[in-house]
């Protein structure tokens, strides 16, 4: 068995992209995620990477745009006020079918907001965020050993499908540490053919997301949708605890699922049966599983730190099969198990 | 076993060192561990804590609020976390720095001279590892005396890795000293 270490989140991320053969990281410092580019501009020299402290976050991820045009791996980090500034490159590296990683560590808003953990940019995430119909792929992370694990399979669904890969994050699972058994490195990058290397020897190649004529532009976006059903249909990924039995269903992702597992045994030890469903990947959003288990439970609970917008999906998913209530909590505070344990107790 | 800590001091006292090498000495154990700084606009001469957890069970939220265990380093710490800790919670406060007498009377107070047993072994900085020596003895569940020492090569910087042994002396001398 390969060794377990203390790592703290952010760190473990970097070592990730670091092992997912990443060697092109472009930033801009903003807490609760600030380990993450300091890991890296430490190793990168050593590893002949590219590490570039940009004049800003538009900036950082205009340069992530370029550098994955010339068909590297390339990355990006950032905390939501941040994110919100990277929005417009990730539009255009979505209608340019680029490739890249983006680590949001989420943190509290609107505006400035603060600097604790928080999930309320799941709209900005999975809703597209930026203008234009595209869709980015979305892992959420539980702990610190998925925030490494998915920062790796990131690179490799991006790659994969040529669109934006997102890990979120929170900035609980950002600056805690917590035993992590590191992945192995990638033995090679994925070849790139349509990467701008210079024509020499080739026909010319583009990638612009700029269709004047509306055919192009049209078919273009129908090519796109085209592509995100078949990553709907491929890459939905989630996990269950306990739903087998279960009357009551908890939906939840990342550092609300932690807690909600700890509510989950209080709850069977006072004999009431509740169940957790985790969406891992929050887009593609795991709907069809949702819809089944919200067939045989009565009640289903969405908890999220926000005002409640994941259980807009959880809703669409669900449809009149059951009823569906929140527990959102706003400002920086994880859920409290007490209170979970509460509400699902007030359904009795 | 399921055991909250928060360990609380100046920025510079070793803080999350310490809660870093309790985490390490436990995971070792087997035991599910997280450890969790207070963190953002924290400045120099100002108030540090790290929030620990080490139980048997997967560890849910990582943040502390109401600890089992406190360990603090100094005045302030003392007079900012001795209310959160829990009803019965263990204290254990560096009386080489803190004059004032913990007020609850519902805790288990530990006092030990952290500083004066690190200078004995000639560091000025050790006291932090009298403290986690201290902490070891009085909540052994946390983890074993050895295992503490062997977290040392884990835990601490190349830069620091040479002071290993002393720390360990100073761990050891604590732990000797706390009955």
């Amino acid at each position: 068995m390969k060794k377990k270490i203390l790592m703290r989140g952010n760190d473990a991320v970097a070592e990730a992209v670091i092992r997912a053969g990443c060697r092109h990281y472009y930033g801009y410092p903003i807490t609760p995620q600030n380990e993450i580019p300091e890991y890296l501009a430490q190793k990168f020299p050593e590893l002949g990477g590219t590490f570039v402290q940009a004049e800003s976050e538009i900036a950082a991820a205009c340069m992530v745009l370029g550098s994955s045009a010339a068909g590297v791996r390339t990355m990006t980090s950032t905390s939501s006020p941040g994110m919100t500034l990277k929005l417009e490159a990730i539009s255009y590296m979505s209608g340019a079918r680029l490739p890249c990683v983006i680590v949001n560590v989420m943190r509290g808003g609107p505006g400035l907001g603060n600097i604790a953990g928080s999930q309320s940019d799941y709209f900005q995430a999975t809703k597209g965020g930026a203008h234009g119909d595209y869709q980015s792929i979305v892992l959420a992370p539980e702990n610190v050993q998925e925030f490494a694990d998915q920062t790796m399979l990131a690179f490799d669904l991006s790659d994969k499908y040529r669109v934006v890969a997102m890990v979120l994050g929170d900035g609980y699972l950002g600056q805690m540490s917590e035993p992590v058994v590191l992945p192995d490195p990638v033995q090679s990058v994925p070849k790139k053919p349509w990467a701008l290397t210079g024509k020499k020897g080739r026909d010319q190649q583009v990638l612009a997301s700029l269709r004047l004529l509306p055919d192009a532009l049209g078919n273009h976006n129908i090519d796109l949708q085209n592509l995100y059903a078949e990553i709907t249909k491929a890459e939905v990924r989630f996990d269950s605890y306990m739903t087998e039995d279960a009357d009551y269903l908890i939906v939840a992702y990342g550092t609300c699922a932690r807690v909600s597992r700890t509510a989950i045994k209080a709850l069977r030890n006072s004999g009431i049966k509740v169940g957790l469903f985790r969406p891992i990947t929050l887009w593609p959003f795991p709907s069809a599983q949702i819809g089944e288990l919200a067939k045989k439970v009565k009640k289903i609970l969405t908890i999220e730190m926000c005002m409640g917008q994941m259980v807009q999906d959880v809703r669409l998913s669900v449809g009149c099969k059951t009823e569906v209530d929140l527990y959102g909590v706003a400002g920086g505070v994880i859920p409290d198990v007490d209170k979970i344990v509460e509400r699902i107790k007030s359904y009795e | 076993m399921h055991k909250e800590m928060i360990i609380a001091g100046f920025g510079g006292q070793g803080v999350l060192v310490a809660g870093k090498i309790a985490c390490i000495a436990a995971m070792t154990e087997g035991k599910h561990v997280s450890h969790i700084p207070s963190y953002g606009a924290e400045m120099r001469g100002g108030t540090a804590h790290c929030g620990v957890v080490i139980s048997d069970e997967p560890v849910s939220s990582p943040v502390v609020v109401n600890p089992d265990i406190c360990m603090v380093f100094s005045t302030p710490s003392l007079n900012k976390f001795e209310p959160r800790l829990k009803k019965g919670g263990i204290l254990i406060y560096n009386t080489s720095l803190i004059k004032e007498k913990p007020k609850r009377d519902d805790i288990v107070a530990i006092a030990i001279d952290a500083n004066d047993i690190s200078l004995k072994h000639g560091s000025k900085n050790g006291m932090n590892m009298a403290m986690l020596g201290a902490l070891v003895k009085k909540v052994p569940e946390i983890a074993k005396l050895d295992s503490l020492k062997a977290a040392l090569d884990e835990g601490m910087t190349e830069r620091n890795k040479k002071h290993n042994p002393t720390n360990a002396t100073i761990m050891t001398d604590a732990y000797n000293l706390i009955s």
